[in-house]
């Protein structure tokens, strides 16, 4: 039997993903935590490319692992944690979360492994040919059909913003700034003191 | 190539740790929220396989916005971790119990 290079290669990023997967919800440290997670999306980012999915693939590396990800390094960084305190319960609680996750899994896999599924249900498509764009496809759709969809999205990333910037942001007692409408009401009176006086000898 | 069954079973896996994930680190909003991320990842994964598979387009449109809303969620939600941690000095999911009667 001829080994398939795109088998491989999906198991292969599978098996990373899992992993990378499983020390997430495991590592005491939530900044390698954070690191596995980044592993996560970028296996996952390969696995999209499999699927001819390129433009979300690179969206995910970019915008997930470059911003997403980051900004959660830069918060685990920022907070200075105590883990043990957060960690207790984690013994306790292993034998409940196993027996749901099993379960979940055990449910899902019967289900995308009925009849309707199979490979030979369901077969694999052509690869795109080798001028297909599939970032012109999405793009055409997106500025098309789901225009709309398209602008709630962004005033929802705008709302995200002025949230984060809203909750975040403090006035501190002990800072000095600058009041600019007060400033431009200056007048030249209310600063300057003209003194006239006698030359000293 | 790759059956539809293999990306499916591991977006199920991938679901199933971050489910377990939930459970496991009740007490680390952190990590809870990185489990949500990750439950998201495993969700996008079925819709990109679905999309390939049947030929539409449309499950990679849907997975565009569920990335915009994640971004929006994860900034948020960062957000208010920061300022909890600034008020509180704890993000033990344990100490936030202000507000039980």
């Amino acid at each position: 039997m001829i080994l398939d290079i795109y088998l491989v290669l999906f198991w292969l990023f599978s098996a990373v993903a899992v992993f990378a997967a499983l020390r997430v919800i495991t590592v005491r440290n939530p900044v390698h935590a954070v690191l596995f997670l980044v592993l996560t999306f970028f296996t996952c980012a390969a696995l999209w490319m499999l699927l001819e999915a390129e433009f979300l693939a690179i969206v995910l590396v970019l915008v997930y692992v470059g911003a997403v990800m980051v900004l959660f390094l830069f918060v685990v960084m920022m907070l200075d944690i105590n883990v043990a305190p957060v960690r207790e319960g984690f013994i306790q609680y292993l034998p409940l979360a196993a027996t749901v996750a099993v379960i979940v899994v055990v449910e899902m896999a019967l289900v995308v492994g009925s009849k309707t599924f199979r490979p030979n249900q369901m077969a694999a498509p052509a690869p795109a040919a080798a001028g297909a764009s599939n970032t012109e496809e999405l793009g055409v759709l997106l500025y098309t059909k789901y225009l709309y969809h398209f602008e709630i999205a962004a005033a929802i990333l705008l709302v995200a913003i002025i949230a984060a910037i809203a909750l975040t942001m403090r006035k501190r007692p002990q800072t000095k700034y600058q009041n600019p409408a007060q400033q431009v009401q200056v007048r030249k009176q209310d600063r300057l003191k003209i003194i006239k006086m006698e030359p000293e000898k | 190539m790759i059956p539809l069954s293999h990306y499916l079973v591991l977006g199920a896996i991938l679901f199933g740790l971050s489910v377990a994930g939930i459970f496991l680190n009740r007490k680390n909003v952190i990590i809870l929220l990185m489990s949500i991320e990750l439950m998201l990842l495993a969700v996008n994964t079925n819709f990109v396989a679905f999309s390939h598979h049947l030929g539409d387009m449309t499950g990679q449109v849907f997975v565009f916005f569920i990335l915009t809303v994640a971004a929006a969620e994860a900034a948020i939600g960062l957000a208010i971790l920061v300022v909890l941690f600034r008020n509180r000095n704890t993000i033990n999911v344990a100490d936030l119990d202000t507000m039980k009667g």
